[in-house]
C-alpha cells in the first residue's frame, strides 16, 4: 500500500495538480455567485458542460490534429477564448432567465435553488436532444455518449528522474494559475471588482453608495461563466471528450472544492480545488481508485469539523489583502 | 397506532385506486387490440430489449437480425406466417415486466426473442415461465440466468464464465502475457467479467493486479499510474465501450505499450471513437457474438452479412447474427408445424441446425451447447474478427 503510494507519488502529484486546477476554476464560479447573492448556482455545472462543447466545436472547426509545442498552446488558447465567450454568455442568460425574475419579486433563496435545478435539467436535455445532434451532426442516441475530436500530441516535456511532466498537464496548470491571477487582480484592482466586493460585504450599503446591483450581478455571472468556459477548454485538452452529463460529477467536485477552501472566498476556491485534486489522487494511489471519492469527502468532513468555514474562511470581502 | 391505522387505510385506498385504473387500462388495451388476425395462419413472436435507451446500440442490431430472419421466412409464402412485434423496454426491468404481461395477454405471443440484457431477463423470465412462453435471448450473458431452472428459457450466446475462460486462454496462451492487470467499472457485468479473467489467467500462472474505475468519471489517471507502475503485458477491462475507450486512450497517451483487451460490452464503434484511432494498436476484444462479414468462420455468415447490408444499409454489428439465429430457431419450429407456445418449447429442446453464426443446439438448462468465444482485433477504425478463442492469432 505505502510502496504503491511512494512509487506513484510524482505522477499522482502532477495529475492531482492539473485536475485540481480545473476544479479550482469551476469552483470560482460557485464561490463568486455565493459571495454576492448567497445563492448556490447549481446550473453552473452545466455552464461548464456547454463550455466543453464549445471547445470541442472549436477543435472540430479548426480541423487540426496531433498538435504539439506552441501550435498546441495556440489551439488551447483559441478554444479557451471561444468556450469562455460561450459559457460567459450562457451564464448571463441563465441569470436573466432563471434568477433575476425571482430576485425582482423578492422570492426566497429556496425558490432560486429550485430554479437552479430546473435550469440545470433544461440545459442538459437541450444539449442531449437538440444541440448535440444538430451542431455535431450525430444521430440522437449518440448525443448521449462521449464524442471525441482528438488534437493533442502528448509528450513528456520535463523528464527529471521520477518526475515526468506531460505537455498538456503543464499547459493546464500554468493556464489555470494565470487565469486565476488575472481574476484576483480584476476583483482587487478594478472599479467593478470593488463593486463586487462591496456587494458581497453589504448589499444595502453598496446600493446606497451608488453601486448598480444588477450590473454587479451580471458581471459576477459573466466572470464565473468565463472561468468555467476556460476550465472547460483545459479539460477538453486533457480528456478530449464532451458529454451532456459531464458537468454533473465535476460540478459536485468543484462545489466541494469551494466549500473546502471557504465558500465565498476567491483564494479559498484556488486552495480548495488544488487540495481536492491532490487528496483524490493520493487517496486513490493509497487505497485504490474506487476509494477516491471516499477519501476526498472524508477530508472535507474533517476540515469542516475543525474549520466550519473552510480552510481560508468564508466571504469574498476577506480576500482583499 | 391510530395514526398508523389511518395511514394503512389510506394506503389501501390508494392501492385500490391504482388497481382499478390498471384494470381499466388493461381492459382498454384488450378492446383496442381485438381487430388483430385471430386465424391460425399467423403467429406472433415478440422481440424485447432496449431500442431507444442508452445502450440501444447493442440491441438494434439483433432486432434487425431477427427482422431479417422472419422477413426471409415470410417471403417464402409459408402456410403459417410469423409476425414480429417489438417491445421497447429501454433495458429497464420494471418496464420490461409490464410489457411482457401485455405481450402475453393482449398480443398472445407464442415466443419471445430477448430480453436483450441480463437485468431485465431476471425480471421477465419468471413471468414467461409461468405463462409457458418460450424465450431465446440473443445477448443476455449473465451466468445466473441458467441456474434458475426456467424450462422455457434459452440463449444463443455463451455466458460470461465461458467468455472469461476463452479470453483468459487467449491472453495467457496466445498473447503470452505473464503479468495481467484487470480493471472493472464497479458494475455487476463488468466486475463479473474482470473477476472471471483474473481467475482464468492466474490459473495459468500469470501475476495479476486489479483496480476499479467510476463509470461516470472522466479522469482515470490514478488507475493509469497503477498500471504503469505494475508494467503488465496485458490490461483487461470489464465494462462498456465508452469507459473502455476513455481508459485505453489515457493509458496509451501515458506511454503504455502493452496489449489492451475488453469484452462484449465494448464491441461497438463507439470504442474506437473514444479511444482515438492513433491509440488502437494491440487492442483486442472477446465476445460470444459473431461478427463476420467476410465469412471467415462459415460461408453462411457472408451471405447473411450481404443480405443484412442490402436490407438495412448497415454492416452487421454486435449480436445481429445472434438475433438472426434466435429468430431462426422459432422459424424452424413454425416450419415444423409447431404453432402453440408449449409445442414450440418442446421443439426447441431438440432443435439442431447450423445457424449463420454457430450451431444452434441447446443443453437441458437452455444454454447453447457450443461454447464458442470469438476474438476481435481493432485495426485503425475497424473491429476485425481473428477467430475462435483457442485459434485466434493477432494480426501483426
Amino acid at each position: 500500500m505505502f510502496s504503491d503510494f511512494i512509487h506513484q507519488f510524482w505522477p499522482s502529484t502532477i495529475d492531482g495538480l492539473s485536475l485540481g486546477a480545473v476544479y479550482a476554476l469551476v469552483a470560482l464560479g460557485y464561490t463568486m455567485v455565493y459571495g454576492v447573492l448567497r445563492l448556490i448556482n447549481f446550473a453552473h455545472a452545466d455552464i461548464f458542460m456547454v463550455g466543453t462543447f464549445a471547445a470541442m466545436w472549436t477543435v472540430k472547426t479548426m480541423g487540426v490534429s496531433d498538435l504539439g509545442g506552441f501550435a498546441l498552446v495556440g489551439a488551447i488558447l483559441l478554444s479557451a477564448v471561444v468556450a469562455g465567450a460561450v459559457s460567459g454568455g450562457g451564464a448571463v442568460v441563465l441569470e436573466l432567465v432563471a434568477y433575476r425574475p425571482l430576485r425582482k419579486r423578492g422570492a426566497s433563496r429556496l425558490a432560486a435553488l429550485i430554479s437552479a435545478i430546473g435550469a440545470s435539467i433544461v440545459i442538459e436535455q437541450l444539449f442531449a436532444t437538440i444541440v448535440i445532434p444538430q451542431v455535431f451532426d450525430l444521430p440522437k442516441e449518440k448525443g448521449k455518449i462521449a464524442q471525441a475530436y482528438h488534437f493533442v500530441h502528448r509528450t513528456d516535456l520535463i523528464d527529471i528522474g521520477p518526475i515526468k511532466i506531460a505537455n498538456d498537464r503543464l499547459i493546464i496548470f500554468l493556464g489555470a494559475i494565470l487565469i486565476m491571477i488575472a481574476l484576483d487582480q480584476f476583483v482587487n484592482r478594478t472599479k467593478l471588482g470593488r463593486g463586487i466586493r462591496a456587494t458581497a460585504q453589504d448589499p444595502e450599503s453598496a446600493v446606497l453608495m451608488g453601486v448598480n446591483i444588477d450590473r454587479v450581478v451580471t458581471a459576477t455571472f459573466l466572470v464565473g461563466g468565463v472561468m468555467a468556459g476556460a476550465a472547460a477548454a483545459l479539460y477538453y485538452a486533457r480528456f478530449e471528450e464532451a458529454w451532456y452529463f459531464s458537468g454533473f460529477l465535476l460540478g459536485i467536485k468543484a462545489f466541494t472544492a469551494a466549500v473546502l477552501g471557504g465558500i465565498g472566498n476567491i483564494r479559498g476556491a484556488l486552495v480548495g480545488g488544488v487540495a481536492l485534486g491532490l487528496f483524490e489522487s493520493y487517496g486513490s494511489s493509497l487505497f485504490g481508485s474506487q476509494w477516491k471519492d471516499v477519501v476526498a469527502f472524508s477530508v472535507l468532513i474533517l476540515v469542516l469539523m475543525f474549520r466550519p468555514t473552510g480552510i481560508l474562511g468564508e466571504s469574498l470581502q476577506q480576500a482583499r489583502a | 397506532m391510530e395514526r398508523l391505522g389511518t395511514l394503512r387505510r389510506n394506503m389501501m385506498r390508494i392501492t385500490g385506486a391504482v388497481a382499478v385504473s390498471a384494470v381499466l387500462a388493461l381492459g382498454a388495451g384488450a378492446c383496442g387490440d381485438s381487430k388483430k388476425s385471430g386465424g391460425g395462419d399467423e403467429v406472433t413472436i415478440g422481440f424485447m430489449g432496449d431500442l431507444t435507451g442508452e445502450n440501444s446500440g447493442l440491441v438494434i442490431p439483433p432486432k434487425q437480425g431477427a427482422q431479417l430472419a422472419i422477413d426471409q421466412y415470410n417471403a417464402t409464402n409459408p402456410k403459417v406466417k410469423i409476425k414480429l412485434k417489438t417491445y421497447d423496454s429501454q433495458g429497464k426491468p420494471e418496464q420490461a415486466t409490464t410489457l411482457a404481461q401485455g405481450a402475453i395477454k393482449n398480443d398472445k405471443i407464442v415466443g419471445l426473442i430477448g430480453p436483450a440484457f441480463s437485468g431485465e431477463s431476471q425480471a421477465v423470465n419468471p413471468i414467461l415461465n409461468e405463462a409457458k412462453i418460450p424465450s431465446v435471448t440473443p445477448s443476455a450473458t449473465n451466468v445466473t440466468l441458467a441456474t434458475k431452472s426456467w424450462s422455457f428459457w434459452h440463449r444463443v450466446v455463451a455466458n460470461d464464465t465461458v467468455q472469461s475462460a476463452g479470453a483468459g486462454t487467449f491472453i495467457s496462451d496466445t498473447l503470452q502475457a505473464k503479468k495481467v492487470f484487470t480493471v472493472d467499472d464497479n458494475q455487476d457485468y463488468g466486475k463479473g467479467l474482470a473477476t472471471g479473467i483474473k481467475t482464468a489467467v492466474s490459473g495459468k500462472g500469470a501475476q495479476v493486479q486489479s483496480d476499479s474505475v467510476d463509470d461516470k468519471a472522466t479522469d482515470y489517471s490514478s488507475t493509469v499510474n497503477k498500471i504503469n507502475q505494475f508494467k503488465p503485458d496485458a490490461v483487461y477491462f470489464g465494462g462498456y465501450y465508452s469507459v473502455a475507450g476513455r481508459l485505453f486512450k489515457q493509458l496509451r497517451e501515458s506511454g503504455f505499450k502493452g496489449k489492451l483487451m475488453s469484452g462484449d460490452g465494448s464491441v461497438a464503434a463507439g470504442l474506437v471513437e473514444a479511444q482515438g484511432q492513433q491509440n488502437t494498436k494491440d487492442t483486442f476484444l472477446s465476445c460470444g457474438c459473431l461478427i463476420d462479414p467476410e465469412g471467415k468462420s462459415n460461408p453462411k455468415a457472408k451471405t447473411f452479412a450481404a443480405d443484412y447490408k442490402a436490407k438495412f444499409g448497415a454492416d452487421v454489428a454486435i449480436y445481429s447474427t445472434e438475433g438472426y439465429d434466435a429468430a431462426s430457431a422459432f422459424v424452424e419450429a413454425v416450419k415444423n408445424g409447431k404453432t402453440k407456445a408449449e409445442d414450440i418449447n418442446s421443439f426447441l429442446k431438440t432443435v439442431s441446425f447450423q445457424g449463420v453464426g454457430k450451431e444452434i443446439k441447446f443443453d437441458d438448462k437452455g444454454e447453447l451447447a457450443a461454447h464458442d468465444i470469438f476474438i476481435y482485433q481493432v485495426e485503425a477504425n475497424k473491429i476485425g474478427l481473428l477467430g475462435k478463442a483457442g485459434e485466434a492469432k493477432p494480426a501483426s
